[in-house]
């Protein structure tokens, strides 16, 4: 027996009830479940970022551009593991090349790009434009240069120059925000839009990704301000607490409303796939869904969350809340994706048994890549962090 | 005062009733050019339209289609990788549905349920549907999979990227990831036989006659003809594949 | 009237431009030249995808050698069966023709894939026989000439 295949033959002894030959493995593993997550952190992250510019939320002012340089780490890592899990990744660029305009997955590289460089990179220039002149100026040596090519060779900062810095910025916000929903919802139609999996098939799913995204965004943007508050021994303003807890308290509930609706018509309707899907939920999705998802993910968050914003409690107590809040929120998001993504493979076509999934730990496809995956965006958060500093920058009026 | 805030009022109201206009005029254009959903239409009529006719009354599960493929097509002797394969379907007396494949049938099967228990039990062919709404063909983001002008739903091995979205979007279970080559694998119809005037390994090599194909154009070949004479019906019918693969006698336990 | 354009949009204009300038000339250069000639796909595909290497001949290739088999098995109940069903893909034989070159089929479970009995196969369509019972131990080819089945041999 071929060795290569011996983890086949480990799941075929495995296998329940009747699947068709080819569905032994998981075609779309854990790096297919860390895609949708970094994307719905960008996602998240912006849509919390355009709060502030847009409906003119002050309190945010302080995450504006650290919402946004998370955003920009986490886009720039979310190809990555798309590439690494295919089977050809030298040939990914045929995906720019000739994309199939009836395939979700090929708007793939042009809406990452119109993203990445309309949205993200031009918000983010227009923000800081005026401290890269001021900075191009201040340093010496390579860094003045670098700062001198970021400003693309402007350097006028007269109020007129420094208005249109303003008006275009928040054009640019205005055009992200569906921009974003573009980006993270498209990921949620790829499953949606595939009728042969009753468990990815519904109209409903770009919605529910891409409220899970924005609840996973917020939290994450919420956990980056407490820690590098922290690092930089900077006072955490327990206003900025409460309001994004506010945020994420609404959105976490919307998020819960669409997937038990998604849940109840499925129920109601009990179509054909009914008895396998029952059987997939109760039996190797129960923890990641219910637990995993469901309780500590979801619910205990939102209970916290009005326990906190009703009652009364030492700062300390509250910051180490909301951290943990966080944490669960961040949980809860990941397993959604492991849910649909893994959930959506472990059944058969033929809705009559179970195929198993088994994680490597090492190889293109395994665990120890996701987790890289995973945390070179806060290296890469690092690294933006101090090359474009929101603290240092220059303010209105100087 | 007042009448620069009516105008620009009445300013925007247009811009945005024009944009709105000129999405939605967008959005059906898209539409009709068929960008959204793929549905090839046959437009070479001086080709042939292949289709597939499986007569369940005449299988016997000797598993003799799915061992010719794999020997015809190179295609890895381990059992979890097939382009076509035999199902055996056993209804109990208390109605149970027992299914089952070893191997993909191809080694025959070998009865383990009594008889006593059997209230009838039958043997089901399985193979790319060749559909002509064909979903993997829909989702395949460069191109890398394509229905032939023929009918054919192939597979160009040079281009597939190995994204796996195709896999997913099968709602027959009939594509696989190569585990050599690394790129999508399916039955092609022996498109490389059809084109010598050969017919496909599995039909070539069935002791019985039970799977047929031919040109569903030509009235007098013997796949229209084994349409007219049985009620057939494809697998699925409710997700509109457009499948060309007609089982006669298709009984209702079949997935 | 002074039309005004800031200089950022100037600049980022150029750049754009410049950028997909760029991208559209490297698209002309490394897309394949037969792409979308049929449809969305490498039109060279077609011709890959009927290139390939035939294994099984048809039974008609086995006739030109083997007449007296054609006319033997034409007279018994195999008379539907194309040779390669039992003998597995011809193409090389026919070519070198070296008897190793093909199967030999032999056993009783070559013969039970078909004629085992399987509640699942009728017996209008085929003969079965159980073979736990039936000549137990023996070759089928001892008493039954797989050319022409009911010419006993005893």
């Amino acid at each position: 027996m071929d060795p290569t295949f011996q983890h086949l033959y480990d799941i075929l002894a495995n296998q329940q009830g009747y699947i068709f030959p080819n569905e032994i493995e998981l075609q779309w593993g854990i790096l297919i479940v860390i895609y949708p997550f970094i994307t719905g952190l960008v996602a998240g992250a912006f849509i919390l970022a355009s709060l502030e510019r847009v409906f003119n939320v002050k309190i945010l002012k302080a995450t504006y551009q650290l919402a946004l340089l998370t955003a920009l780490a986490f886009l720039i890592v979310a190809p990555m593991p798309l590439i690494s899990h295919l089977s050809q990744p030298q040939r990914a660029y045929e995906i720019m090349i000739t994309p199939h305009s009836s395939s979700a997955m090929a708007i793939f590289g042009f809406v990452y790009l119109w993203y990445l460089m309309v949205v993200l990179l031009l918000e983010i220039w227009f923000d800081y434009r005026h401290s890269f002149v001021v900075w191009s100026n201040e340093k010496k040596g390579v860094m003045k240069w670098v700062y001198r090519i970021l400003t693309l060779g402007i350097s006028d900062i007269s109020p007129r120059v420094l208005k249109w810095d303003k008006k275009l910025g928040y054009i640019i916000t205005i055009i992200g925000i569906p921009s974003a929903f573009i980006l993270h919802g498209y990921v949620g139609f790829i499953f949606g839009s595939i009728k042969a999996n009753p468990w990815w098939s519904t109209p409903l799913m770009p919605i529910i990704f891409l409220f899970s995204a924005m609840v996973s965004g917020i939290a994450l943007v919420m956990l980056v301000y407490m820690v590098i508050s922290y690092i930089r021994k900077q006072n955490i303003d327990i206003n900025v607490l409460n309001t994004i807890g506010r945020y994420l308290f609404f959105v976490l509930l919307l998020d819960f409303t669409l997937e038990g609706l998604d849940q109840i018509q499925r129920i109601y309707e009990a179509e054909e796939s009914f008895q396998i899907l029952k059987l997939l939920v109760s039996g190797k999705l129960y923890l990641t869904l219910f637990v995993s998802q469901g309780l500590v993910g979801t619910l205990i968050p939102m209970i916290t969350l009005v326990f906190l914003q009703f009652t009364k409690h030492k700062f300390k107590f509250q910051k180490a809340i909301y951290f943990i809040i966080c944490i669960l929120v961040l949980i809860g998001v990941y397993s959604m994706r492991w849910n649909v993504v893994i959930g959506g493979q472990l059944f058969s076509k033929s809705f009559a048994g179970f195929t198993g999934f088994k994680l490597n730990l090492i190889g293109l496809d395994g665990t120890l890549m996701a987790i890289f995956w995973m945390v070179i965006p806060f290296a890469i958060l690092a690294f933006l962090l101090w090359l474009l500093p929101p603290w240092k920058m220059v303010k209105e009026g100087e | 005062m007042g009448n620069e805030k009516l105008k620009s009022t009445r300013r925007k109201f247009i811009k945005s009733a024009a944009a709105l206009a000129g999405t939605s005029l967008g959005l059906s254009l898209l539409n009709a050019s068929g960008l959204l959903i793929h549905a090839a239409e046959p437009e070479d009529k001086d080709l042939p339209w292949y289709g597939i006719g499986i007569d369940i009354e005449k299988c016997i599960g000797c598993g003799n289609c799915a061992r010719a493929c794999k020997m015809e097509n190179d295609v890895p002797k381990e059992p979890f990788f097939f382009r076509t394969w035999v199902e055996q379907y056993t209804v109990k007396n208390n109605g149970e549905v027992d299914i089952s494949s070893p191997d993909g049938g191809i080694e025959g099967f070998e009865q383990k349920i009594p008889d006593s228990d059997i209230f009838k039990s039958y043997f089901v062919p399985k193979m790319c549907n060749h559909c002509y709404k064909s979903p993997c063909t829909q989702v395949c983001p460069v191109g890398a999979t394509y229905v032939s002008p023929e009918g054919v739903v192939l597979i160009d091995e040079k281009y597939c990227i190995g994204c796996r979205y195709c896999v997913q979007a099968c709602p027959y279970g009939c594509r696989f990831i190569h585990p050599v080559k690394n790129v999508a694998n399916k039955c092609t119809f022996c498109y490389h036989r059809l084109k010598k005037g050969l017919a496909p390994a599995c039909m070539e090599n069935c002791p019985t006659g039970a799977r047929i194909y031919g040109n569903l154009r030509d009235k007098d070949s013997e796949l229209v003809k084994f349409l007219k004479e049985h009620i057939t019906q494809v697998l699925r019918p409710n997700l509109n594949t457009g499948s060309k693969l007609y089982y006669n006698e298709l009984s209702s336990e079949v997935r | 009237m002074k039309f005004y354009i800031p200089p950022q949009i100037t600049r980022l204009a150029l750049a754009f431009a410049v950028f997909i300038a760029l991208f559209l000339v490297v698209r002309h250069q490394i897309k394949p030249k037969s792409f979308g000639k049929y449809g969305h796909y490498r039109a060279e595909s077609l011709v890959e995808n009927a290139s390939i290497d035939i294994n099984y001949a048809g039974q008609t290739a086995c006739f030109d050698c083997h007449e007296d088999i054609r006319d033997l098995k034409e007279t018994d109940a195999h008379s539907g069966l194309h040779c390669e069903i039992c003998h597995g893909p011809g193409e090389k034989h026919v070519n070198s023709a070296d008897a190793a070159d093909i199967i030999i089929p032999a056993g009783r479970e070559f013969c039970g894939r078909c004629h085992s009995k399987n509640a699942g196969k009728s017996e209008d369509v085929i003969m079965q026989v159980d073979l736990k019972e039936h000549n137990v131990g023996k070759n089928c080819t001892e008493c039954h000439n797989p050319h022409a089945p009911w010419e006993m041999k005893n």
